[in-house]
């Protein structure tokens, strides 16, 4: 079993001034390498939490978060991260907000090659032409391309991304989908996606886990068979359908809107697994 | 474009002075009541020589004190800025420090160092003008958004990191907002010192010594030259501003 990122029963609990704020309570989430997990949970129930801890921001209180097999006890220059909000400094150009990692990360680059991979890495999500434009000159879903690229720059083992197409109209976030698609075929990546979004989990991810309501446990895990290219009338067919309906289910009852049983036996066959049953099987 | 901005400020300041003199001499005020424009012409005239060394005095002690106050005022917001504890314990107390009307303080410190009139007039500048750079500073690092923090942290950023590549350019913006300000505030600081000093030196003093001849349009003509020098600090922080944080500015 070849994990690149292992959490196994994971304890956390914020300091807060009414006292301790248990987020996260028996989180197992496995990811390997290559590997593409989307993660989603009701609001507030511990989702950024956990990037914080694969980041090395957070140490729990209790069980271990392991990248490589070894245990995270800080933030190592490995991972990149794109948030909800893009966070590109305005004082910078387009192309110096895509190099900011390089100049914290030890690299092999030097400016010119680490210029050329930005510029690479701006064509590639299509934003070829806007490398000295300022932040404030590029639309919403133009920034989190923009930020996309900062993370990927140094060529993170990990990449964790928390709700980054969040905030995006409708039609923007597809299209995002399908960049995202063709930037995992050309920069490989291990990644770990944060969203509220159940046809995004589906669409990008290879596994779907879902987290309870807070503190947050692994809940219940779902295999997307079939990786690669996916189309986005791959998102209308019955299996798909099927797909959803099963993790709109578990998010119902991971909001605590009805109890498990109520309506699960009325459920197709469905491709997903309680968490507690195969944990540490996560592809097939 | 550029002669309009040289142009338009310019004649504003001629109509400004033809309307006061037409005041002046429709009210038919004598020049200790109101100075004229043209009362002020034969007062430079007179001492264009203790102006020029007045007005280096008082701008060179009120620069001092501003510089004194950036660096302090910096520290001070970084310290508040990055610790919530110091935060706490320090905002009270500089709150309570700035309410005290800088008036009551001026006569105070004059007595504490007396014969020390640079120090006392730098020191007066630097009291009045560092408080809103600490509180900008300590606002624009305290309400930094933590995803900010986090894309360099999460890199293995040191806080020096964060603090030259992230947090002081993003804080920016606000320092020179309240470097604005302070700028004033400092000048009016040296001048209150200048002008309350027995044997003062600088503008405020030779302001002091018309009062005491009964030569009013000396009076009118340094606070003339104080407004001038006013303006003159201002843009320089203006121009430093374009400069250093000119990217803040999103008008087209
Ligand atoms: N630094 C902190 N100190 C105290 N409490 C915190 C802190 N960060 C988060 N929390 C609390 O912990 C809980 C989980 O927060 P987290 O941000 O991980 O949730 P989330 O699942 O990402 O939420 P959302 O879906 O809204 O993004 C929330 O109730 C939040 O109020
Ligand atoms: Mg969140």
């Amino acid at each position: 079993m070849d994990n690149l990122i292992n959490i196994k029963g994971v304890r956390h609990a914020y300091h807060t001034a009414t006292g301790p704020l248990p987020v996260l309570d028996g989180l197992d989430v496995q990811v390997p390498e290559g590997g593409f997990v989307a993660v989603v949970g009701p609001s507030g129930c511990g989702k950024s939490t956990l990037t914080r801890l694969i980041a090395g921001l957070l140490i729990p209180d209790e069980g271990t978060v392991q990248v490589h097999g070894s245990r995270i006890t800080g933030p190592r220059s490995n991972v990149g991260m794109a948030f909800q909000n893009p966070v590109l400094l305005e004082w910078r150009t387009i192309l110096e907000n895509v190099m900011l990692p390089l100049e914290i990360v030890p690299t092999k680059l030097s400016k010119a090659e680490g210029q050329a991979r930005a510029r690479k890495l701006l064509a590639l999500v299509g934003l070829e032409g806007f490398e000295a434009k300022r932040p404030s000159e590029l639309s919403g879903g133009m920034k989190q391309r923009a930020s996309l690229c900062r993370a990927l720059i140094h060529k993170p083992e990990v990449l964790i991304l928390d709700e980054p197409f969040g905030a995006l109209d409708a039609f923007t976030r597809e299209d995002l989908w399908q960049t995202m698609h063709k930037v995992k075929a050309e920069e490989p990546f291990t990644g770990v996606l944060i969203t509220h979004d159940l046809r995004e989990s589906i669409f990008l991810a290879d596994q779907v886990v879902v987290l309870s309501g807070r503190p947050a446990r692994t809940q219940f895990v779902m295999d997307i068979p079939g990786t690669g290219l996916r189309t986005l009338d791959d998102l209308y067919t019955p299996v798909a359908a099927e797909r959803l309906n099963v993790l709109r289910h578990q998010i119902e009852v991971a909001q605590g809107r009805v109890p498990a049983a109520a309506v699960g036996p009325d459920l197709p066959e469905g491709p997903g697994r309680p968490a507690n049953e195969t944990v540490t099987g996560p592809l097939s | 474009m550029k002669s309009r901005q040289i142009l338009v400020p310019l004649a504003a300041v001629a109509i400004f002075l033809i309307l006061w003199e037409a005041l002046v001499l429709v009210m038919g005020w004598p020049n200790y009541k109101m100075a004229s424009p043209s009362d002020l012409i034969p007062a430079y005239e007179k001492y264009w020589s203790l102006f020029l060394v007045m007005g280096w005095q008082t701008l060179w002690r009120t620069i001092v004190g501003l510089v004194l106050a950036v660096i302090f005022g910096v520290a001070l917001g970084m310290v508040m800025g990055f610790s919530r504890t110091m935060r706490d314990a320090l905002y009270p107390l500089l709150v309570g420090f700035n309410a005290v009307p800088k008036a009551t303080v001026v006569p105070i410190v004059a007595l504490m160092f007396v014969g020390w009139h640079d120090f006392n007039t730098v020191l007066i500048a630097f009291i009045i003008s560092f408080f809103p750079i600490a509180v900008s500073v300590s606002i624009g690092l305290s309400t930094l958004e933590p995803e900010y923090r986090d894309i360099l942290r999460s890199l293995g950023a040191s806080q020096s990191q964060v603090f030259w590549k992230i947090a002081l350019p993003k804080t920016l913006p606000e320092f020179f907002g309240a470097l604005k300000v302070a700028v004033t505030l400092a000048f009016i600081g040296t001048n209150l010192m200048e002008i309350v000093s027995p044997h003062g030196r600088g503008l405020g003093a030779l302001f002091d010594s018309g009062k005491t001849n009964s030569d009013y349009p000396l009076m009118f003509a340094v606070l003339i030259a104080l407004a001038f020098l006013g303006i003159v600090l201002y843009y320089v922080v203006v121009a430093l501003e374009k400069i250093f944080a000119g990217w803040a500015d999103r008008t087209v």
